[in-house]
């Protein structure tokens, strides 16, 4: 199929160790864990406390400035710990899991559904932050109507997730989720999909489907939705990822709220890297005894691919929304002379200062090194090369220094996350730190202009 | 290296957080950064990073830069026995020009590092690894027989006041070595300009006359060189100026590297050539009817645009404005070299000229970006 979004800036980065097709069941998680941060803007309000027995599907925390949004239990079991860190602020709350019961929501037939009425049941179940709303990517507003809504099936990151596969055996469920979501657009779901890859989703009844081409960023949603139908000052567009497509399909069929969660466990310290089953919030441990990981050196666990993911201890456990755990070793080593050009080719480098691209079809080993030190801005051009907006990266990060509100807007702020700066990060000379400016950025506006 | 690794902690450990010399620590870290690439692992943001840093890609600049200079430094030498009539080997040459221009090399570096240094470390940040091209840039740009006391001041002011009076690397307006350049050119005319300053020894010895063409052809004289020559360089001039082809060379690694930006080296031959060219047409003196391909071999013209003007900090930033400014350098260049005797070579004053306007020029071309997002804003209001 020809694609419909095609861009040719940007870059795929092959790692060694990615997931090999093949399923299996985590080891039983003992705990479980809901962390607010993995939801972003929001301040949570315990409904908890230390020792209460909890039911699977019970709230455990709603946001301060939107009641209405709850987030609740994975799993039945008893609130072990609430964790917190500096100024109280709460960073996980612990669940042990215990047999107990789940919360069964009554689900009217397909038929008498309304957009009220799903609202009403996604809020209430807790699978209401399964959407995120752009501007910001921050959570869905329950009151207003959106623009649009869009699903990405490709996943164009590091050690890239196949939701292809990850989703084969919930196709019903998949299709009950777009059903479910297209109450709440007046246009048809955008599904986003890889161009030479369309297979189920091609099937899928209800979407406009958009099939994309390219390197990485081309599977990002900012990516789409620029090239599809950009975002105008005011407008608000919701993103859904497709797992959680699939939780709410199987929400509106058995009325209980569905934390499925398929993992591919990746990445070059994984002895035995494919795809594991579990919940939302579980212990990293209980997937990584399934798949192994070499141990005698130290690693770090990402929750989420390598450009965008967020760090997280071995003995802790899952995020919210990811489909993938990287696993690669940590990169405190000293490298002799290595500034120099065409000197350790393995590591892998957009510049042409270096043959890694050599080494590129084998796939890339890496670490966690910085491989240089913070410079001021010097080189021009790089960001463009990997940015496939219209949108110049260089001066918006800039204008996010500067805390230029106006400016901001008027480069395009609206349109990107700091996700979409990934890949800067990562290439860029100086070794600026682009995503936590635009989140910075992003913060401002939300405080500044809301 | 291990060994090397541990010695190199000890050595640290007066300049840690805390310590007696906690100050100083960019001083060594700028010594310590240069043999081993340090073990910080990433903290926020992507988990993985590109091999590339700033090192790499100055060394890399250097790298190009050495083609030029290694050829300066034997036509230095070249230059100065042909004009003396004595007999002589590349080896006799290559003395000559060393004894001539390392000198030059190492009064730049020292005074431009020192001030460097104590600037890392007044404000409290890792030094820059920029001035490892613009302290190298700046001697192959002078006369050969520019006093080194003279070189010495041309590069305080320029790092002073050129680029540490704006914020330091990354925040200069103007290209640090041409300022220097341009410094020295108005502060000792006689050192930098005439007939007795480009060969070696010119002003000693009354056999030696060295006009570069762009003076012969200003003062209303003919030029005897080849096409060849100019091309291949064995003429007077600034000393690692006068070869195109080591410059093209140079061009090529850049290019290659991804470290210079082709666009505005190939807008600027294109804006020579092209006014070269419309000059050649009319034709009314002799630098106008100087061919318009000659244009772009002689004089400065090809290393001030393939080592200056491409200097990502003082260019224009957008791909679409590194087009508009390097063909406005070599529209400059050549104007500036056809109307006004007084400089016959004009790259200088055109890149410089274009450093004040890069900004101006980005703005046009990002508020373009913005006025259509802007103009979508409002359709989209319009239709909703």
């Amino acid at each position: 199929m020809s694609a419909d979004i095609s861009i040719q800036r940007g870059a795929t980065i092959h790692l060694k160790g990615r997931a090999e097709k093949i399923l299996s069941e985590a080891s039983p998680s003992k705990t479980f864990a809901l962390k607010p941060d993995n939801f972003f803007g929001i301040v949570p309000r315990l409904m908890v406390k230390e020792g209460d027995k909890i039911a699977k599907g019970a709230p455990v925390f709603y946001a301060k400035k939107n009641p209405q949004i709850v987030f609740v239990s994975p799993v039945s079991g008893i609130v072990k710990e609430i964790q917190r860190g500096a100024k109280r602020k709460i960073l996980k709350i612990v669940i042990e899991a215990q047999k107990g019961e789940a919360i069964v929501h009554k689900i009217p037939s397909l038929n008498r559904l309304d957009r009220k009425t799903v609202t009403d049941i996604l809020l209430k179940s807790g699978a209401w932050p399964f959407i995120k709303q752009r501007p910001y990517g921050v959570l869905a507003d329950p009151d207003l109507t959106p623009k649009s809504i869009y699903i990405s099936t490709y996943a164009s990151a590091p050690l890239n997730v196949d939701f292809q596969f990850l989703l084969k055996n919930n196709q019903k469920d998949f299709q009950t989720g777009i059903d479910i979501l297209n109450f709440m657009t007046d246009t048809a779901v955008n599904l986003s999909v890889e161009s030479s890859y369309l297979g189920f989703f091609e099937n899928i009844k209800g979407v406009n489907l958009l099939p994309v081409k390219g390197p990485h960023p081309a599977g990002n949603v900012s990516v789409h939705i620029h090239k599809h139908d950009p975002i105008n000052m005011g407008e608000k567009v919701w993103e859904v990822r497709p797992e959680d497509v699939a939780n709410i399909g199987k929400l509106f069929t058995t009325g209980e709220f569905s934390a499925r969660r398929t993992i591919a466990v990746a990445g070059e310290s994984v002895s035995y890297p494919h795809y594991v089953i579990t919940t939302i919030g579980a212990l990293i441990s209980s997937v990584t005894d399934i798949t192994g990981y070499d141990n005698k050196q130290q690693n770090r666990f990402i929750n989420g691919d390598v450009l965008t993911g967020n760090a997280e201890a071995p003995d802790g456990h899952l995020d919210f929304h990811n489909n993938l755990l990287s696993i690669i070793p940590e990169g405190n080593r000293y490298r002799m002379l290595g500034w120099l050009p065409f000197v350790d080719n393995k590591i892998p480098s957009l510049s042409k200062t270096s043959l890694s691209w050599l080494f590129a079809s084998k796939g890339h080993s890496v670490d966690t090194n910085m491989n240089g030190e913070e410079r001021a801005f010097v080189v021009t051009g790089e960001m463009e090369k990997v940015f496939p907006m219209n949108i110049y990266p260089m001066q918006l990060l800039k204008a996010c220094m500067a805390g230029d509100i106006e400016r901001m807007e008027a480069l395009g702020i609206y349109e990107v996350l700091p996700e979409d700066f990934g890949l800067i990060d990562y290439a860029n000379t100086s070794k600026i730190e682009a995503q936590e400016i635009i989140k910075q950025g992003i913060e401002l506006m939300i405080k500044e202009v809301g | 290296m291990s060994f090397l690794r541990r010695k190199l902690d000890d050595l640290k450990k007066p300049f840690e957080k805390g310590q007696k010399w906690e100050k100083y620590a960019p001083a060594i870290n700028a010594f310590d950064t240069f043999l081993f690439v340090p073990n910080h692992t990433t903290q926020t943001g992507a988990h993985i990073r590109d091999a590339v840093d700033l090192k790499r890609t100055m060394v890399t600049v250097i790298i190009a830069l050495l083609p030029a200079l290694i050829y300066g430094i034997y036509n230095t030498g070249y230059q100065y026995f042909i004009q003396t009539g004595e007999a002589f080997t590349f080896l006799d040459a290559f003395i000559h020009g060393s004894w001539k221009i390392i000198p030059m090399i190492i009064v730049s570096y020292v005074v431009g590092l020192t001030i460097e240094f104590i600037f890392a470390i007044y404000r409290g940040h890792e030094v820059n690894e920029g001035y490892l091209v613009t302290g190298l840039l700046i001697p192959m740009i002078m006369p050969v027989d520019i006093p080194l006391w003279m070189v010495a001041i041309s590069v305080a002011f320029a790092v002073l006041i050129a680029k540490e009076a704006f914020g330091g690397t990354g925040m200069n307006i103007l290209n640090p070595a041409l300022t220097a350049r341009a410094f020295a050119f108005f502060a000792y005319p006689t050192y930098m300009s005439g007939n007795k300053v480009w060969v070696s020894e010119a002003s000693n010895i009354d056999a030696i006359s060295g006009e570069t063409i762009l003076g012969t052809l200003a003062a209303g004289g003919n030029v005897n060189y080849s096409f060849f020559e100019m091309f291949q360089g064995s003429i007077p001039g600034s000393i690692a100026e006068t070869s195109a082809l080591f410059v093209v060379i140079g061009a090529a690694i850049l290019i290659a590297t991804g470290v210079g930006s082709w666009r505005i080296m190939l807008g600027g031959v294109i804006g020579a050539a092209l006014v070269g060219f419309l000059f050649n047409l009319w034709g009314a003196n002799a630098l106008m009817s100087f061919s318009w391909v000659n244009h772009l071999v002689v004089g400065g013209f090809a290393f001030g645009l393939v080592f200056m003007a491409t200097d990502p900090v003082s260019a224009a930033q957008t791909n679409k404005g590194k087009w508009v400014y390097g063909i406005l350098v070599g529209v400059f260049c050549i104007l500036i070299r056809v109307f006004n005797p007084a400089y016959p070579e004009g790259v200088m004053l055109a890149i410089l000229l274009m450093n004040v306007f890069a900004p101006t020029i980005d703005h046009y071309v990002i508020q373009g970006n913005i006025n259509k997002r802007k103009k979508r804003w409002a359709s989209a209001l319009k239709t909703a």
